[in-house]
């Protein structure tokens, strides 16, 4: 299995490589310069073209990522036009929030969607059956920010239960009271994450169940003279649970994608609102860095996914 | 010491399955008895309902979309009176079943030992280690040439011929009394079907146990059974033992099933073929004799309405009156009436 995962681990060294090279290429695109903005417009062109030979603008791209590459390692991601700062204390400020939202969406997701489709599989065709997937066709079928506007006028505005904008209250005071406003404030957009993201769960899961519950190994099992609670803990569920397991790795990248809207409609301080703000400042250092960011952390979702796999089926280790 | 009485005793069972809202008859008012050291052997086509029997007398039907009637005595129980947790005081530890396809009948997650431990989970009090003595000990007994290695394995690393072997090693785990194989070598070479067989037979003969050896290839058939069964479209049309049934079959299918196998001195290339098929089940006949259709040249008044068995020699039954004046179309000038 350690070989399985060293080798996994090895793959997404290219992989990373490519990905920081498309990413250089794609901001050497962009329109303008470095100094763009940040220097007074009357200045002497020939000054300009001093200055950016001296910072190596002219020198051959290779030269130019290879730089890019070092200030890298060294955590220089650049300064932000709009913000002024460097790129990597604006990130540092906001990942922490991106990720606890993420982190609770997703165990909010599992918590919901592993009993769901578990229990629809088992009851397919009654009652509770049809319930669960009234609920998960009708949420597949409104588009992910609409829940949230609906969410946060119902339960923000309506009943007032939750806060609707940022992630901690401006009067936050002593370390309980950190902690707790800061989980309060995840609270309605990790639940309304999480009711999104557990449809596909729920529907991949209910029809792995039913495909498991009719299954030759099942049969086995029961003319073992398994009982029928067993069957479903020790031959059903793990089998069943196989793709989602692969799933799980990716489902990060979902979320991290999603955090773009929630954070938007809940003007909540994290790495997605930030990418869409740098979107509409034109914000070139900070998209770079973002894109670099989101990238990698994709990579590392489907690296996760692979080890997931490797530790749950015996089949795609490798001897 | 077990004696040979009828431990099994199938008396009129009839499975119907539900296709849109109404029961059809999959078997239809079956009588079989079994007895210990014996092997009895099921055969017919495709789709007559065979393996319907096997799961039937397993309990293994979805109560939902089944609906099953008659009695299955066994050892003076009705199985078929049973719930849930009754039958599964039988499953596995009196009665073990051998499935079809050795390569989906494994959890392909579990290991080989922990598969063929969990029978005894459920049906002994045995210690860990006595169990992974006795998973040794069956591997052996399977003939699994290294035991060891194998209980660790999952399935997808042994090949087909071993995992029915560890499927057979599960079936008689417990030392059951009756074991059903369900066309156990159906998916094997032929040198390993023969080794398959070797195995059933030895087990019966140390365990004293009654086999039900459902299959379509009358090969086996001739080379491991006491007594034979045929089925066509849900019901036995003849059963005898096994030199009767070969040596003087009587209903007109099991002359044709014969009749279809290949021989030896046949000069002839061309083998018989049954024509027309197997009624479906929503098209099944309520009366007549079902293979009447496949056998046209024969006339109506030959077959009876109700037909019934037949004794035509002891322990030698026949469906239908028809076997009476049935002759195959390209006999009929050879042969002297």
């Amino acid at each position: 299995m350690w070989k399985t995962i060293l080798r996994r681990f090895l793959i997404m060294i290219p992989e990373v490589i490519i990905l920081s090279l498309l990413v250089f290429l794609l901001a050497k695109a962009m329109p303008g310069d470095p100094f763009t903005g940040s220097i007074n417009p009357k200045a002497d062109p020939q000054q300009i073209k001093h200055l950016m030979r001296m910072n190596g603008l002219y020198d051959p791209w290779y030269q130019q990522y290879w730089n890019w590459v070092v200030h890298l390692f060294h955590g220089n991601l650049g300064n932000s036009y709009q913000y002024q700062e460097p790129v990597t204390r604006l990130i540092e400020g906001r990942a922490g929030n991106t990720l606890w939202l993420a982190l609770f969406t997703m165990i909010l997701t599992y918590v919901f969607a592993l009993p769901m489709g578990v229990f629809a599989g088992r009851h397919e065709g009654k009652l509770p059956d049809t319930i669960i997937r009234v609920y998960t066709y009708v949420t597949y079928c409104i588009p992910f920010f609409v829940i949230l506007v609906i969410g946060i006028w119902i339960f923000g505005y309506v009943l007032g239960w939750f806060p609707t904008t940022g992630s901690i209250s401006s009067d936050a005071s002593g370390w309980l009271h950190t902690v707790g406003s800061r989980f309060y404030h995840i609270l309605l957009p990790g639940l309304l994450g999480a009711l999104f993201s557990t449809v596909n769960i729920v529907q991949y899961l209910r029809s792995e169940v039913i495909d498991a519950k009719h299954s030759d190994y099942v049969r086995t099992a029961r003319s073992k003279g398994v009982p029928n609670r067993d069957i479903y803990l020790h031959h059903i569920f793990r089998n069943s649970l196989l793709p989602i397991a692969a799933f799980a790795g990716y489902s990060i990248t979902g979320l991290l994608n999603g955090s773009i809207f929630t954070e938007t409609v809940f003007s909540y301080p994290g790495m997605g609102l930030l990418f869409v703000n740098s979107i509409s400042y034109r914000d070139y250092t900070v998209i770079t860095a973002l894109v670099l960011i989101y990238g990698i952390l994709n990579l590392l979702g489907t690296l996760l996914s692979d080890i997931i796999l490797s530790i749950v089926d015996p089949r795609i280790r490798i001897e | 010491m077990k004696t040979a009485s009828n431990f099994l005793d199938i008396k009129d069972v009839s499975t119907a399955f539900k296709i849109n809202g109404h029961y059809y008859d999959a078997i239809s008012h079956i009588n079989l008895q079994v007895q210990h050291d014996e092997i009895l052997a099921i055969v017919g086509e495709s789709g007559c309902g065979k393996s319907t029997l096997a799961t039937t007398i397993m309990g293994l039907h979805d109560p939902a979309e089944t609906k099953i009637s008659g009695s299955v005595d066994f050892e003076g129980t009705d199985l078929l009176g049973l719930d849930e947790d009754g039958y599964n005081q039988f499953r596995g530890a009196k009665i073990g079943m051998i499935f079809q396809d050795p390569l989906s009948a494994l959890n392909p997650l579990k290991r080989i030992e922990d598969q063929i431990s969990e029978v005894m989970d459920y049906h002994t009090s045995l210690s860990k280690s006595a169990k992974h003595d006795r998973v040794i000990e069956l591997l052996n007994q399977v003939g699994i040439v290294n035991p060891e290695r194998t209980a660790r394995q999952y399935p997808h690393e042994l090949s087909g011929g071993m995992r029915q072997r560890v499927i057979i090693a599960i079936a008689i785990a417990c030392k059951p009394d009756l074991i059903i194989a369900d066309e156990p070598t159906t998916a094997l070479d032929v040198t390993i079907q023969a080794q398959i067989l070797d195995v059933l037979r030895d087990i019966q003969r140390e365990n004293h146990a009654g086999i039900i050896l459902i299959t379509h290839d009358l090969g086996v058939v001739a080379e491991t059974a006491d007594r034979v069964a045929v089925m066509y479209a849900g019901q036995i049309v003849e059963q005898g033992t096994a030199e009767q049934i070969f040596n003087s079959p009587e209903h007109p299918y099991t002359r044709s099933l014969l009749r279809s196998m290949p021989q030896r001195d046949n000069e002839n290339d061309d083998l018989y073929v049954i024509q027309g098929n197997v009624p479906s089940l929503q098209k099944m006949p309520s009366k007549g004799d079902r293979f009447a259709p496949r056998i046209p040249w024969v006339p109506a008044s030959a077959h009876e309405e109700h037909p019934t068995m037949h004794e035509v020699a002891p322990g030698h039954e026949v469906r239908c009156t028809c076997y009476k004046d049935f002759t195959f179309p390209d006999e009929k000038g050879s042969v002297t009436e």
